[in-house]
Formats: structure tokens, C-alpha cells, sequence
């Protein structure tokens, strides 16, 4: 497959201006079939609007965002459903595409919350909502998936799962993923490209390449930067500047 | 057997709380309940402009209705004031021009009781053909954005990075509220077709589990109200509106009661 039939989204130089300042400005990056690339920074650095950004929720004010397909599924970092409106997870998985009850059930049985079927979606936990909406944007099938902190709430065990779901879901239904995650420890060992972000891309490239990067040592503090160099993967492939693998 | 005004207004009648079941749920679930107050509102300033110009009253109430919808989201955009305060601006000054202007048209006879409260007497059978042809349409409409407004009303950003065009949805469904206030003028009144819209989804809501029976059994109430509203009305001599949201809101009050028992159980 060429090149260019692998890529999904390419954000050019996007940048959101809202309440007399840039949210975020000058952010460039680009998401392949099969590739993971991570958002990280600080609260307030844009990451949620880079996201809204890539995924034509929010049109950019300065510069070009392309996107090369229709298959999208999102995790929002946060969803709160008016008590007003009576929805049961299974009513919730099917909220954008048609499901066989089938599909519905194997999907939540991958973030093992198939049980909750038939329960009103206020009554869950928090932990058990993020299984939901994590299995529903997997029950699409999608080519791009987003998500943005899907683990929140989530228990340690459960956490680890979730992880390593993510990871098959790249793999197996050859799909991009574009993740805002705080866990530097799946970041660093799981991620094919990183993107630090503070208002403005600080730096970016490879997981190894970046934990050696002053901007983002200053953005996250030596001990903690050098605490997580050893959690390091081996690789068994290399990248190219622009994440890229090169086997 | 639509010679007898009785029938005319209950065939009438139940075509409109089959319209207003489902979208007084998307009112509900959305929040909009002011917003249909505003709406209709506006439209006694519709039926003004009907009887200045001799349009035909539900057409005109739909033009000025869809107007003030738009009205709304633009101002929404120029200034910092809140939702509920542009909503309120809009309601009481379109009220109040709609009232000016009926001091104008002092050649005409005005009936502002049966405009407010409605007039099971005034039905006619263009008003049947006219509800049950409008109401078709509507909830045709609404059949075919149902899965992109109802995801919107989950979620607006899922809806809207997943390509349901919610934006699109958004603005078909304000015009689909404007089109069933001037369906039900006529028979519910200005002041009253926010109750129909709210009263029949809230009911249902304390009864349902999920969006679907919410949407049916929300219809359901509607119809029943309507019926037994205007049974009542014909008894007491009393105006058909109001009776129609008096029985709404009983049922309302009893749809309470298996909550209210639920409560109980589970301490």
C-alpha cells in the first residue's frame, strides 16, 4: 500500500482562537492506518481542542485540516447524560451506527462490562461508563479512533487492560489512533509518535526521542522524565522523523 | 360524522399529540422548554400578522416562529447575555407587538381568549387536513434526522466528530418545533402548547426506561389527554385547551405514584 492510502487526518499548522487568544497555534501532525500518536502536556495546553481539531468538530482559524475518511469513533473526556433522558447502554452503543446485538455484546465483552447491557447509563460508575464509551468506539470498527483520557476513573488492573486493548485494536483492526493520555508509563512504552504540547507542539518524534528533549524535561521535571526512560520498550522496528515505521 | 364539531376537534386533537409526543421528548431531553414557550409566544404576533395581510393563520405562525428561532441563534452569537435572557427578550417583545398590533385591526373582531387558551369550536376540516398532512410531514422529517438529532442530544462533539452533521439536525429540528406551534394554535392556544409539548414527555419519563418507550408512551399520554380533555371540556363548558393540560397534568401526578414506590423499595 502506498504511502498516501495510509494516511487518515494531516492537520497543517492548525490553530483555535477563541476569547482573544490562540487555545493553540501552529500544531502540524499527521495520523497513518496502524500508527499511535499521543498528546501529552499540562491541563490548558489544548490538547482536547487539538483533538476537536483533528476531528472537524472545530474548524481551525489558522491553517489546513485534512482528513482522509469517514470512519471516526471518539472518547470524549467527558459526557454527562441529563437524568432527563432515560438511556440504557445498549440504547448507547448503538447511538451512531447500527449494531447487531451481537456486535453490541463482544464489544463489551472486550472491556468486560457485557452485564451492564440492559442498565440505565446514570446508574453506572465512572469507571464502567469509560468501559462503555471506550467499547462503543470500538464496536464502529473504525480506521481512526480518538480518544482522550479513556481511562480516567478507571481501577489499576482495569487500567492496564484498557492499555492493552488500545494497543491490539491499532493492530488488529489496522486502525489510527490519536490518544491524550497523563499515563507517561503507556505513553513512553506503546506510542509510535508523541506530541508534547503547550499552546504550541514543544517538541515531538519517537518516545526515546523525546524524554531527551530539554522542552519536554522542563515541562515535566527531570526526576520524573528520567524515572520513565527506563520504561522504555525495546524496539524492534525504527522510525522515521515523522513517526513512520521503518521495519 | 366531521359535521359535528365534537368529532372534528378530537380527530384534530389526537393528530396533534401524535406530532407533539416525540418532539415534546426532544424538548425535554434538550432543555428547550423555554424555548417553546418563546416560540410560541411569538406566534400570537403570527396570527396578528394572518389577519393584517389575510395569509392563512398556521403559515403565517410558522414564518414568524421559524423567524425568531433564527432571530435567536444569531443574537446568540452578537452578544455575552445568557440563553434564558435572549429567550425571555424575544418572548415578551414579539408578545408585546403581537398585542400592539391587534389594537391597530380594531375593524376586526378578535377572539384573544380562544388565541391564547384555544377554541374547540373553531376547528374545521381544512384545520383536520392541515394536522394530519403537517403532522405526517413533520414526523417524516423527524424519522429521517432522528439518529443524527438524537445523538446530538446525547453528545453534541461524538455526534458531531463521528459525521451525523448534528449542526444540520440542530436546525431542521427548531423549524419542526416552529411547524407543530402553528399546527396546534388552534386548537391548544398561544399560552398553552409549551404545557402539550412538556407535560405528556415528562409523564412518560417518570414511566420509561428507554428513549423509544419514552418517545411512544409520551405519545400516548398525549392522545389520552386529549381525549379525556375534551370529554371534560364538553361536561364542564369549559375552554378545550386548558382542560386538555388539566388532565395532562393529572396524569402527570399519578405517573408519579411508581416512582414514588420504587423510592420506597430501595431504601
Amino acid at each position: 500500500m502506498s504511502e498516501k492510502n495510509n494516511l487518515l487526518v494531516k492537520l497543517e499548522n492548525g490553530g483555535i482562537f477563541k476569547s482573544s487568544k490562540w487555545l493553540v497555534r501552529g500544531v502540524s501532525l499527521e495520523i497513518n492506518k496502524g500508527q499511535i500518536v499521543t498528546l501529552i502536556g499540562p491541563n490548558g495546553s489544548g490538547k482536547t481542542t487539538t483533538a476537536k481539531m483533528v476531528l472537524d468538530i472545530l474548524s481551525p482559524d489558522e491553517g489546513v485540516m485534512k482528513s482522509f475518511t469517514k470512519k471516526v469513533a471518539y472518547v470524549p473526556q467527558k459526557i454527562s447524560i441529563d437524568w432527563t433522558l432515560p438511556l440504557r447502554v445498549i440504547d448507547f452503543m448503538q447511538l451512531t451506527s447500527k449494531l447487531s446485538q451481537n456486535e453490541i455484546i463482544e464489544s463489551l465483552s472486550l472491556t468486560g462490562v457485557e452485564q451492564l447491557l440492559y442498565n440505565q447509563i446514570h446508574n453506572l460508575s465512572g469507571g464502567e461508563f469509560q468501559r462503555v464509551l471506550i467499547a462503543r468506539a470500538v464496536a464502529k470498527k473504525p480506521e481512526f479512533l480518538v480518544l482522550d483520557e479513556p481511562v480516567q476513573g478507571v481501577d489499576f488492573n482495569g487500567e492496564i487492560a484498557l492499555y492493552d486493548l488500545i494497543k491490539k485494536i491499532s493492530s488488529t483492526l489496522n486502525c489510527g489512533i490519536l490518544l491524550i493520555s497523563h499515563d507517561l508509563h503507556f505513553v513512553m512504552s506503546a506510542t509510535d509518535h508523541v506530541i508534547c504540547l503547550n499552546g504550541h507542539i514543544c517538541c515531538s518524534g519517537t518516545p526515546s526521542a523525546v524524554v531527551k528533549d530539554s522542552a519536554y524535561i522542563e515541562l515535566f521535571g527531570e526526576h520524573r522524565s528520567k524515572t520513565l526512560a527506563y520504561y522504555q520498550h525495546d524496539h524492534d522496528h525504527s522510525h522515521e522523523t515523522d513517526g513512520s515505521v521503518v521495519n | 360524522m366531521f359535521d359535528d364539531f365534537f368529532i372534528r376537534a378530537l380527530v384534530a386533537g389526537i393528530g396533534i399529540a401524535i406530532v407533539v409526543g416525540p418532539l415534546g421528548c426532544f424538548v425535554i431531553w434538550r432543555r428547550l422548554s423555554y424555548f417553546g414557550d418563546t416560540l410560541s409566544h411569538s406566534a400570537l404576533l403570527g396570527v396578528t400578522l394572518a389577519y393584517s395581510f389575510s395569509l392563512n393563520i398556521s403559515l403565517s405562525v410558522f414564518i414568524i416562529s421559524a423567524v425568531v428561532a433564527l432571530l435567536l441563534i444569531n443574537l446568540q452569537k452578537r452578544t455575552k447575555l445568557a440563553g434564558d435572557s435572549l429567550l425571555g427578550l424575544l418572548a415578551h417583545s414579539t408578545l408585546a407587538i403581537g398585542l400592539v398590533l391587534i389594537g391597530f385591526l380594531s375593524y376586526i373582531r378578535f377572539d384573544l381568549m380562544g388565541l391564547l387558551f384555544g377554541d374547540i369550536l373553531a376547528v374545521t376540516i381544512e384545520d383536520i387536513a392541515l394536522v394530519w398532512v403537517g403532522g405526517f410531514v413533520i414526523l417524516g422529517i423527524l424519522y429521517f434526522i432522528w439518529k443524527s438529532l438524537f445523538s446530538a442530544t446525547v453528545n453534541y462533539d461524538l455526534s458531531a466528530a463521528e459525521g451525523m452533521k448534528p449542526e444540520v439536525s440542530n436546525f431542521i429540528f427548531t423549524l419542526l418545533l416552529a411547524g407543530v406551534i402553528a399546527l396546534s394554535i388552534k386548537m391548544i392556544g398561544a399560552l398553552l402548547i409549551t404545557g402539550l409539548l412538556l407535560i405528556p414527555a415528562a409523564t412518560a419519563r417518570n414511566i420509561s426506561n428507554s428513549p423509544n418507550q419514552m418517545v411512544f408512551l409520551a405519545t400516548l399520554v398525549g392522545i389520552i389527554s386529549v381525549i379525556a380533555g375534551l370529554f371534560t371540556s364538553l361536561e364542564l363548558n369549559t375552554s378545550s385547551g386548558p382542560t386538555i393540560i388539566v388532565v395532562a397534568l393529572i396524569l402527570f401526578i399519578v405517573s408519579l405514584v411508581p416512582l414514588e414506590i420504587k423510592g420506597q423499595l430501595q431504601k
